[in-house]
């Protein structure tokens, strides 16, 4: 493995992530199984595109139980979004996702994770392109992107290529074909299991020949992509190897991977 | 909870919040080095075992165990034993 320069790293330091109280005061469904829930945090720091929350509940006996989320959209005044994808077996999603109401309080901590993150340089020559490649749910950090370009008025290059397994699933369907009208912003879905009707490209894994840049996306040569990679862990190593194969390095490739166990 | 494989690990970035506990700041872009391999890596690159007991770090190389965190009722305990090497970079990032 090389080593990453000290300049492509953030710096570590910053207000220390604590638990803070959080409070249900927006939802809204995206799928028959996800949806997005905002949370008033009165003492919320910021943050940014990519990073995520801590969770925390607690039963009225004490038990208590922490998961991680995604960070759906960039921070506007003191309130934080999330795109929970309910998981079947798992102990917090399906009250996330069915139970909690509007005005219910859990903790939060954050945010968290200064490496899968994305910022705009409006300081640069040429912005950096950006591949985006979501498995699942693993679109949230990503959007979170997406919306951040077009909150910043950012001319980045982006392309997100989002892979589902059929059309019930994808999240942000109506925001996405709006962000795809958007200049320098390409979406292209990846079905694979089964594709709407008449859709060109057969139900299938994500192959090099969609992730290769499309010769007519006008990237610069220089600087070359990045690529942002979310989704489960299987996926994500399946990408990073077809990325690895088009010519990109372990320097210009971001991964988070997220368990089946999630839940 | 069964016990995870290599194949549905998380990576550093799942494990980052529990280490905020010891540290008190986001480790994720700390450069980890491997007691076993030597290998060197950013923390949300390296392989992540949550759920029990406590949350561990390992190697994706060679599957070193480089730290872990456990917290009881009253101690939070760090054993970083499996890694030769942290560094905090203090430069802001110009990528």
């Amino acid at each position: 493995m090389t080593e990453t320069p000290l300049r492509d790293r953030g710096k570590v330091g910053g207000p220390r992530p604590r638990w803070l109280p959080a409070r249900l005061a927006g939802l809204r469904s995206e799928t028959g199984t996800a949806r997005t829930m905002t949370f008033d945090v009165p003492e919320w720091p910021g943050h940014q595109a990519g990073q995520h929350v801590d969770l925390r509940l607690t039963a009225a006996d004490g038990y208590s139980t922490e998961r991680s989320y995604s960070i759906a959209a960039p921070a506007e005044d003191a309130r934080v979004s999330i795109t929970v994808q309910e998981v079947g077996t798992g102990e917090v999603s399906p009250y996330l996702v069915e139970n909690m109401e509007l005005g219910d309080a859990l903790e939060m901590r954050g945010p968290i994770g200064g490496w899968f993150v994305w910022s705009p340089s409006p300081e640069a020559p040429v912005e950096q392109p950006i591949l985006l490649v979501a498995g699942g749910s693993g679109v949230v950090p990503l959007m979170a992107m997406v919306r951040e370009r077009a909150r910043s008025g950012s001319r980045a290059p982006f392309r997100l290529v989002y892979s589902v397994r059929d059309p019930g699933q994808v999240l942000f369907a109506p925001e996405l074909a709006q962000h795809a009208q958007d200049e320098g912003v390409q979406v292209d879905l990846v079905y694979s299991r089964e594709t709407p009707k008449d859709f060109a490209r057969p139900a299938g894994r994500i192959t090099a020949r969609d992730l290769a840049t499309p010769p007519d996306a006008g990237w610069p040569d220089d600087p070359p992509p990045r690529a942002y990679v979310c989704g489960p862990t299987a996926f994500v190593e399946h990408a990073i190897r077809t990325l690895l194969d088009l010519g990109y390095t372990n320097h210009n490739i971001r991964a988070e991977r997220f368990g089946p166990s999630g839940g | 909870m069964t016990e995870q494989s290599a194949s549905n690990s998380l990576d550093g970035n799942a494990a980052a919040g529990p280490f905020t506990d010891v540290f008190g700041f986001d480790v994720s872009t700390v450069l980890v080095t491997c007691g076993g391999c030597r290998a060197s890596a950013v923390f949300a690159e390296q392989r992540a075992f949550l759920g029990g007991p406590g949350t561990v770090l390992r190697c994706p190389g060679c599957d070193h165990l480089l730290a872990r965190v456990v917290q009881t009722t009253d101690e939070l305990w760090l054993d970083m034993s499996g890694s030769s090497c942290w560094r905090f970079p203090l430069e802001a990032s110009t990528a």
